[in-house]
């Protein structure tokens, strides 16, 4: 029988039994266990509030490990890939706990604990889901528009000798100006804080798309365009079925860099007078000293942002296949 | 697809120059050449020396310096799909399937809708008909020059530009082709004018074979091929054209 024969990492095939063993799976629910285990029955150095319902949560993913690696591999082949994550992650929650909760070596205010991040999930998470939906609404208008206005300035500034002339200068000199120096402008200029904030967001993600599809464009094969033209094409066929195309790999290199610009400056944009925001959440929490709630907030700042970087990989995935082989 | 009305070309006393850093640097020096309709020609001569700044100025991509350039008795002003390129390098676009890419002329000119057939005709006609949805990177050498020559001939051209389309394929690939583009070229009845630096190719396919000087090119030699197709490499009048050329060119035959 040919799967009995292969024996992967963290795999061990048994022939007579048929029994497939997740080694990975096992491990991962040690180290949950342990987790588990230390939290529940060592004492806290301080007060910490959940600290039974993390060890009861850590326990259960332990127990949930611990049945995966009996099942057949091929019911969880996603999980079993990770597995390697998931011991670490565990080892990783063990060390966390132990330095922060029950030695107290990493101490409070400045650090905290698993269960103080668990903790203000589940006594602030109304207040959390506001925040998010709040910078949720600030990131999407201000990464649309700002991607939007730097996708056409960008094809303007490749396609056009004049409107590079004047546009590249210029897109060089604001470029490095970091986004809080806006600030007073954007004050000046637009009505409300909010379009303000949109404004800032909007330069952040729009100013890499601009350059980099400009300078896409600018690189596309002369051939091509020599091509076109042979077969009777119009201006406006060469921008948006050669030019456009043809710097899309570059434009999407430029979405990645304006992506993660956004997020940096949400929490500068969320300074001028936000009442809700993860941004804003961050500040508050800072200027109170409230660490845990600031490292509650950077993760699910980071979780929207990796989640956010993954669609943009599958949406790239999608429009570049033809690119396959070639990278 | 039927057979088109082949064109005409004639350059009349033309000169041609490149601007390099404010000088011009010449690269066709009082070229005179009439080409009948349907005729296949080839042009020969040094690598670099001007041969395919010619075909530029035929297709129209560029215009001339001096002298008049005339495509069955109209002056030359720009690209049109009746004088198509085919380029060394397939140049197909990587974004594009191979019958994207044959869709490219016809979409171009807004003439699409209704093109279908001939779209497949084209890539029939190439070899290429179970390959339309594949994508250039997915090509072989030969194949895309296919793909390249079906985005040409799907526009009907009536004059054929081919600047050494074969020059980068392996020279298995080269024969089949050389034998493709003749049997298209009698087929459907277009003026052909072929770019090459090889003088086997040049007597093989061309009526008439044009020899060029290095740059600033000017022709040195006109030679005719009056052989009927199919051609054979060992036919002794080809043999004895071919060593001629090349004593012409200022190349020793042994190695």
């Amino acid at each position: 029988m040919s799967d009995t024969l292969e024996t992967g990492r963290g795999h061990y095939a048994f022939a007579e039994s048929q029994f497939h063993l997740w080694r990975d799976g096992l491990f991962a629910a040690f180290a949950w266990g342990a987790t588990s285990a230390v939290t529940w029955f060592l004492p806290d150095v301080i007060q910490w509030g959940a600290t039974g319902t993390f060890a009861i949560l850590t326990g259960i993913i332990a127990l949930f490990f611990l049945v995966l690696a009996v099942l057949p591999r091929q019911r969880h082949a996603t999980l079993s890939h990770y597995g390697p994550w998931f011991i670490v992650l565990g080892l990783w929650l063990l060390v966390w706990e132990v330095t922060t909760a029950k030695l107290g070596w990493l101490p409070k205010p400045f650090f905290s604990p698993p269960q103080g991040l668990l903790h203000v999930y589940l006594s602030n998470w109304d207040r959390l889901l506001i925040c998010i939906a709040y910078t949720g609404r600030l990131w999407g208008l201000g990464f649309f528009i700002g991607i939007s206005a730097g996708f056409l300035a960008g094809v303007g500034l490749g396609w056009s000798k004049r409107f590079a002339y004047w546009g590249m200068p210029l897109l060089k000199l604001i470029g490095p100006v970091p986004a809080s120096a806006w600030i007073p402008c954007a004050f000046f200029i637009f009505p409300s804080t909010f379009q303000a904030s949109v404004f800032l967001v909007a330069l952040a993600s729009g100013i890499p798309v601009a350059i980099l599809t400009a300078s896409g464009i600018a690189q596309v094969n002369r051939s091509f365009y020599d091509v076109a033209r042979t077969l009777g094409a119009a201006n406006r066929w060469q921008v948006t079925k050669i030019a456009i195309p043809a710097a899309l790999p570059n434009v999407f290199v430029g979405l990645f860099m304006g992506l993660y610009y956004s997020f940096a400056v949400l929490v500068v944009a969320e300074m001028l007078g936000a009442k809700f925001g993860l941004g804003w959440y961050l500040q508050f929490n800072t200027a109170y000293s409230a660490y845990a709630n600031v490292y509650a907030g950077l993760l699910i700042m980071a979780l929207l942002c990796a989640g956010l970087v993954k669609l943009l990989f599958s949406i790239r995935d999608r429009l570049l296949g033809w690119q396959k082989g070639i990278l | 697809m039927p057979a088109v009305t082949p064109l005409g070309l004639s350059f009349d006393h033309v000169s041609h120059g490149y601007d390099i850093r404010g000088e011009v640097l010449p690269v066709l020096d009082d070229v005179s050449l009439t080409i009948a309709p349907g005729e296949f020609v080839a042009l020969l001569g040094p690598s670099g020396c001007g041969k395919s700044t010619l075909l530029r100025l035929a297709a129209g991509l560029e215009l001339p310096l001096r002298g008049r350039t005339e495509a069955s008795g109209q002056p030359i002003t720009g690209p049109g799909p009746d004088r198509i390129l085919v380029f060394q390098e397939a140049t197909l676009f990587p974004w594009r399937t191979v019958r994207g890419n044959v869709e490219a002329g016809p979409e171009a000119r807004g003439e699409l809708p209704g093109k279908a057939p001939r779209v497949d005709e084209a890539l029939r006609l190439v070899g290429l008909e179970n390959f339309g949805e594949a994508f250039p990177h997915q090509l072989s050498g030969g194949m895309a020059q296919r793909a390249a020559i079906a985005r040409a001939l799907v526009n009907d051209p009536r004059l054929l530009l081919l600047d050494e389309p074969l020059g980068k394929l392996d020279s298995l690939t080269r024969l089949n082709l050389q034998k493709d583009l003749i049997r298209l070229w009698q087929d459907r009845g277009f003026t052909a004018l072929l770019v090459t630096h090889d003088v086997e190719e040049a007597l093989l396919l061309a009526d008439r074979v044009i020899l060029f000087s290095p740059r600033p090119a000017r022709i040195i030699e006109e030679v005719q091929v009056a052989r009927p197709h199919p051609r054979r490499r060992d036919d002794p009048q080809l043999i004895a054209l071919r060593s001629h050329l090349l004593a012409a060119l200022g190349v020793l035959e042994d190695v």
